[in-house]
C-alpha cells in the first residue's frame, strides 16, 4: 500500500528536480520545482504531517513560486545555455563533490533500519502543531514574524527605484 | 527486493538526500540568479522532508515546527532575493551570477 | 708685559672668584669635620662608620652636578665637586690614623649585592694599609688637582659637566681600592675606565680628541676579558671572590691555574695600566684636559693594575712564571717607553710615556715580589708626575695651548713658580737622592738584583740592567724636557708672545708647591734600613695585607755593601742623565743634539715613530677587523641576509598574495565550490570512522 503511494510521488519529486536544474527555459524550471513540491507534499502526507503538507501547497507551491514565475516573466529571461563549454573544470569538480557528498550521506543515513514511532491519530494536525508553536516556540515565532515584516520593507527597498 | 514493496523510513531519508543533492548540483551549475534561487528552495525541500521523517521516526511534533520555520524564511529570503534579482536585472540587464563579479580585484 | 700686568690686574680685581668661594668652603667644611670629630670621640661614637663616606661623598656630588648640569651656579659647583672630595680625603686621613693606633683593618658591608645559591657578594668597603695608603693618595692627590682643575678650567663652557666626570672618576676610583671583593673592584675598574674614556674625549667636537677617548675604551676592554676571565675562574675554583676568603683558600689552586689566572689579571692590568701589549692608547689619551691626564692617567687610574697585583699578592706568589712575566713584561716596558720618550716634542706626550716606563718599574717591583716596593713607587710616582703633568698644564694654560716644547724655552722668567716646582719634580723622578723616587725606584731595582722571586739570578741581573738603562733614560729626558721648556730664550711664536705668557692662578699654582714639596719628602717613610735615619714606614704599614706574599718571597739577607753599592750606581745614573741633558739642552746652545740626529737619522725616526707600533697594530689587528666587516656588510648582510633571507621571504609572500589573489574572482559559485570543497573535507574528518 504504502509501495504504491510512495514510489510514483518520490518518482515525480525526482524528476521535477532534474528538470529543474537541466530544463533551458526558466519558467519550464519553475514549473518543474512545483511538481516536486506537490509530491513533497504528498509524501508529507504518508508521514502523518497533514498540516505541513497543506501549508507546502499554500505557501510554497501557492505564494513563493507564483512569485518567482511573476518575476521570470516581469524579467522576460532567454533560454540559457547549458553545457560543459566555459568553466569545464569547475563544473565538473562541483558536480563530483556533490554526488560525493550525497553517496556519502545516503550511506550513512541507510546504514541501519530507522523505527517508525507509534503515531496516535492526531498526530500532525493543526492543534498539535499550533500548541507546540504557540507554546514551546512563542519567542522564535515572533522573531520570524519580525524576519518577516523586515524582508517585506527590505524587499520594498531594494526593488524601489526612487523614494 | 523487498526495498521496493517495504517503504521504510529510510526510503523517504535517500529520497531527501537525492534532492539535497540535486540542488546542490543546480546551485553549482546553473547561472541563471533565479534557477539558482529555486534550486535552493529545493534543497530547503530536501531539508524539510528530512524533518518530517525524523519527526516520525521519534513521534515528536518539533518537526513539524521547525518545517514551519523553514517555510517562513524561505518566504522571507524569496521575498528579498527577488528584490535584489529585480535590482540587479535593472542595473545590468541580467541575472546571471557570473556578470555580478564586481567585488574582484 | 703691559698686557700680562693687566691680565693679573682683572684676576685680582674680580670681586669673588669660584676659586676663593671653593676654598672658603672647604675650609669651613674642614672645620665643621674636626669640630665633629672631636665630638663623637669623646661622646665614644664609632668612627669606622664612616669608612662608606669616603666613596660616597663624590658619588652624592657627581649626582648633584649631573642631575643639575649647567644649572648650578658655578661656585656652588666648585664647591661641591672639591669640597667633597676634600672631605673624603680628611675622613681618609682620619681613618687612617684610626687604622694605625687600633692596628685593625676596618671593614663596612653595606648590603648584599647579589647571592645565587651558595655564591654572593656583599658591596662592603675594606680600609686595610694598603687600601687605606691608596685611598689617601687618590683622595689627596685627587683633591689637589680638583682644586688646580678650578683655575684650569675656569674658562670652559663645560665646566660643571667635568667636575661631574671628575667626581665620577674619583667614586671609582675609591671603590676599586676600598671594595673587598674582585666584583666590586671590577666595578670600580670598569667606571674609572669609563670616565677615563669620557674625560679623553671630553672636547668631543674634536674629531681627534673623541678617537682618542674611544681608542682608550677599546683598548681596556681588551685588557678586561682577561680580568673577567680571571675572575670567572676563580669563583669556578674557589667559589668565593672576597679577598679574605680568596686569601685563604689560595693554597687550594693547584700552580696550572694559578698561572693561568695570574697571566689573565696581568692582562687586564696591562690594559689599565698601559704596559706592553696594550700601552698604546696612554699617549692618545694626553687629548683630555691636562688635569684629567695628572690625575687619570698618571696618579690613580693607571697604577690600578699594580694594585690589583699587590692586592691578588697572595695568588701570583703561587705563581712565579707568572710573576717571572709580570717582572719580564715591567722591564721591557720601562725601557721601550724611555726610549721613546727621548725624541718627543709634546711636552705631554714626553710624560706620557714617562707614566708608561714608570709604570713598568712599578710591575717590576711587584713581578719580583718587592710589592710593598711597587706599591711605594705608586705612591711617590703619584706625586711627582702629578706634579709635572700639572706643571705642564701650567704651562700649556700660560702657553695659550701650545703644548711643543720646540717653542718654548726661557718660560723659567715668566713662569717663576712652575718652573721650580717642575724642576723639583725632575729631581724627583730621575732618583737624585735624596727625593722621593730615589728611595722607591732604588727598592725595586736593589729587590730586582737580589730578590727576583721565581725567575733565576741571571735574569734578576738583567732586568736590573734594563731598569737600569731606562732610569738613566728617564733623567735624561725628564731633563731634557725641564731645559727645553724652561731655560734659555723663548722662541714661542708671535701671536703667542702677544696674548701674554703668565704665571698661572694659585689655585693652579698652590696643588703644584705642595706636591713638589711631597716630591722632596715623599720618599722618607720608606727608608731602607741602611739608612738608619727613620724606621721604615711604609713597609710596616704594609706587613700585614702583604704577609702572605712576604712569607712565599722570603726575607732578603742582602749585604749592605751591595746595597750600598747599588745605591751608588743609581745616584751615577741619575747624575749622568743630568748632566748630559743640561750640557745638550740647557738653553738651546749645544748642536750636538741637531748633528746626533742627522748621523742616527734611521734610528731617530724609528724612534720617534714610537717604533711604529700602532702602524703594527693597524695591519695586524684593525685591517684584519675592519676586512671582516666589510666582509660581513658587503657580502654577508648584502647577499645572505639581505638577499637571500629578506628578498626570498619577502618573495614568497609575495607570490603567494599574488596566486591567492586569483581566488578573488568575485563569482559567487566559485566561492560556493570552496565552501562545497570545505564542507567535503568537514564531513571527511567527522565521518572518517564510520561506515565507508
Amino acid at each position: 500500500m504504502d509501495a504504491i503511494i510512495f514510489w510514483p510521488f518520490a518518482l515525480l519529486a525526482l524528476l521535477g528536480a532534474v528538470l529543474l536544474i537541466f530544463h533551458k527555459n526558466p519558467i519550464h524550471s519553475a514549473l518543474a520545482l512545483i511538481m516536486t513540491l506537490f509530491s513533497t507534499a504528498a509524501l508529507f502526507v504518508m508521514l502523518h504531517a497533514g498540516f505541513v503538507a497543506v501549508l507546502q501547497i499554500l505557501v510554497y507551491a501557492g505564494a513563493i513560486m507564483v512569485l518567482f514565475i511573476f518575476v521570470i516573466m516581469m524579467l522576460n529571461l532567454q533560454r540559457e545555455e547549458l553545457g560543459l563549454r566555459r568553466h569545464a573544470a569547475k563544473k565538473i569538480v562541483a558536480t563530483v563533490l556533490a554526488l560525493g557528498i550525497g553517496l556519502k550521506f545516503a550511506l550513512v543515513l541507510t546504514a541501519q533500519l530507522l523505527p517508525r514511532a507509534e503515531l496516535a491519530a492526531s498526530f500532525g494536525s493543526v492543534e498539535n502543531v499550533g500548541m507546540m508553536v504557540f507554546n514551546d516556540y512563542m519567542l522564535p515565532f515572533q522573531a520570524i514574524g519580525v524576519l518577516l515584516l523586515s524582508a517585506v520593507i527590505g524587499a520594498v527597498v531594494v526593488a524601489k527605484t526612487r523614494f | 527486493m523487498s526495498w521496493l514493496t517495504t517503504i521504510t523510513l529510510n526510503h523517504f531519508l535517500v529520497l531527501a538526500v537525492l534532492l539535497f543533492t540535486l540542488g546542490m548540483i543546480g546551485v553549482m551549475l546553473r547561472k541563471n540568479g533565479l534557477i539558482v534561487f529555486m534550486c535552493i528552495e529545493l534543497m530547503l525541500n530536501a531539508v524539510n522532508l528530512a524533518f518530517i521523517t525524523f519527526a516520525a521516526m521519534h513521534g515528536n511534533e518539533v518537526g513539524h515546527t521547525m518545517v514551519f520555520f523553514v517555510m517562513t524564511v524561505a518566504a522571507a529570503e524569496a521575498a528579498v532575493g527577488l528584490a535584489v534579482f529585480v535590482a540587479l536585472f535593472r542595473n545590468k540587464v541580467t541575472v546571471y551570477v557570473d556578470e555580478a563579479a564586481d567585488l574582484k580585484l | 708685559m703691559t698686557h700680562h700686568e693687566s691680565e693679573h690686574e682683572a684676576v685680582a680685581a674680580a670681586p669673588i672668584g669660584p676659586g676663593r668661594i671653593a676654598l672658603w668652603v672647604i675650609a669651613a667644611g674642614l672645620a665643621a669635620l674636626f669640630i665633629t670629630l672631636r665630638l663623637n670621640l669623646s661622646a665614644g661614637i664609632d668612627v669606622t662608620r664612616w669608612l662608606v663616606l669616603i666613596p660616597l661623598m663624590p658619588a652624592v656630588a657627581c649626582l648633584i652636578n649631573g642631575v643639575f648640569v649647567n644649572k648650578l651656579p658655578k661656585p656652588l659647583v666648585t664647591a661641591l665637586a672639591v669640597g667633597s672630595v676634600g672631605v673624603s680625603f680628611f675622613i681618609s686621613v682620619i681613618l687612617f690614623i684610626h687604622l694605625k693606633i687600633t692596628g685593625e683593618p676596618i671593614q663596612q658591608v653595606m648590603y648584599s649585592w647579589m647571592a645565587a645559591g651558595d655564591f654572593s657578594v656583599n658591596v662592603s668597603f675594606t680600609l686595610d694599609g694598603l687600601s687605606g695608603l691608596m685611598a689617601l693618595v687618590v683622595t689627596g692627590v685627587g683633591w689637589l688637582i680638583h682644586i688646580y682643575s678650578i683655575g684650569y678650567m675656569a674658562h670652559d663652557e663645560s665646566y660643571s659637566r667635568y667636575f661631574t666626570y671628575l667626581n665620577l672618576f674619583t667614586f671609582s676610583m675609591l671603590v676599586l681600592v676600598l671594595g673587598d671583593s674582585l666584583p666590586l673592584m671590577f666595578v670600580g675598574w670598569e667606571g674609572v675606565g669609563l670616565c677615563s674614556y669620557l674625560l679623553i674625549g671630553f672636547w668631543f667636537t674634536d674629531n681627534e680628541k673623541a678617537t682618542a677617548g674611544k681608542k682608550a675604551f677599546i683598548v681596556n676592554r681588551i685588557g678586561d676579558m682577561g680580568f673577567v676571565i680571571a675572575m670567572l675562574l676563580l669563583f669556578w675554583i674557589v667559589g668565593a671572590l672576597d679577598y679574605t676568603t680568596l686569601a685563604a683558600q689560595a693554597k687550594t689552586v693547584s700552580p696550572m691555574w694559578a698561572t693561568v689566572i695570574c697571566l689573565l689579571l696581568f692582562f687586564g692590568a696591562t690594559g689599565k695600566s698601559a704596559q706592553i701589549p696594550l700601552y698604546v692608547w696612554l699617549p692618545d689619551a694626553m687629548a683630555g684636559p691636562t688635569p684629567v691626564s695628572a690625575l687619570i692617567h698618571a696618579a690613580t687610574m693607571v697604577t690600578a693594575g699594580v694594585y690589583m697585583i699587590a692586592r691578588l699578592s697572595f695568588l701570583f706568589v703561587l705563581a712565579p712564571s707568572a710573576m717571572m712575566t709580570v717582572a719580564i713584561v715591567g722591564a721591557l716596558t720601562a725601557l721601550f717607553a724611555a726610549t721613546i720618550g727621548l725624541f718627543q716634542y709634546d711636552i705631554k706626550k714626553v710624560l706620557a710615556y714617562s707614566t708608561v716606563s714608570q709604570l713598568g718599574f712599578m710591575f717590576l717591583g711587584v713581578g719580583v715580589g718587592a710589592f710593598a716596593a711597587g706599591i711605594f713607587h705608586l705612591m711617590t710616582h703619584a706625586f711627582f708626575k702629578a706634579c709635572l703633568f700639572l706643571g705642564s698644564g701650567s704651562v700649556i694654560h700660560g702657553m695659550h695651548g701650545e703644548q711643543d716644547i720646540r717653542k718654548m724655552g726661557g718660560l723659567d722668567k715668566l713662569m717663576p713658580i712652575t718652573s721650580k716646582t717642575f724642576f723639583v719634580a725632575c729631581l724627583a723622578i730621575a732618583g737624585i737622592p735624596p727625593l722621593a723616587a730615589f728611595f722607591s725606584k732604588d727598592e725595586i731595582l736593589y729587590k730586582t738584583f737580589a730578590v727576583h722571586y721565581g725567575a733565576p739570578s741571571w735574569l734578576g741581573a738583567a732586568l736590573w740592567l734594563t731598569g737600569a738603562l731606562a732610569a738613566a733614560c728617564t733623567s735624561f729626558y725628564m731633563f731634557r724636557l725641564y731645559y727645553l721648556t724652561f731655560s734659555g730664550e723663548s722662541r714661542a711664536p708671535e701671536e703667542i708672545k702677544k696674548k701674554g705668557i703668565h704665571e698661572s692662578p694659585y689655585t693652579m699654582t698652590i696643588p703644584l708647591i705642595v706636591l713638589a714639596f711631597l716630591a722632596i719628602v715623599g720618599g722618607w717613610v720608606g727608608m731602607p734600613h741602611i739608612f738608619h735615619a727613620l724606621p721604615n714606614y711604609f713597609e710596616h704599614n704594609l706587613e700585614e695585607t702583604l704577609s702572605v706574599a712576604n712569607n712565599a718571597v722570603g726575607v732578603v739577607h742582602g749585604s749592605a755593601m751591595l746595597e750600598w753599592g747599588l745605591m751608588l750606581i743609581s745616584t751615577a745614573i741619575a747624575l749622568g742623565g743630568w748632566i748630559v741633558a743640561r750640557a745638550l739642552y740647557k738653553d738651546a746652545r749645544s748642536d750636538v743634539p741637531a748633528r746626533m740626529k742627522e748621523k742616527f737619522a734611521g734610528i731617530h725616526k724609528v724612534i720617534f715613530n714610537k717604533y711604529y707600533v700602532d702602524e703594527g697594530y693597524f695591519y695586524a689587528f684593525i685591517r684584519p677587523t675592519l676586512n671582516l666587516g666589510l666582509f660581513l656588510w658587503g657580502f654577508v648582510d648584502t647577499y645572505l641576509v639581505d638577499g637571500v633571507l629578506v628578498k626570498v621571504s619577502a618573495w614568497l609572500v609575495r607570490s603567494a598574495g599574488m596566486g591567492l589573489r586569483l581566488v578573488q574572482t568575485g563569482n559567487v559559485q566559485t566561492y560556493l565550490l570552496a565552501f562545497l570543497v570545505g564542507a567535503a573535507a568537514l564531513l571527511a574528518y567527522l565521518w572518517q570512522g564510520t561506515s565507508l
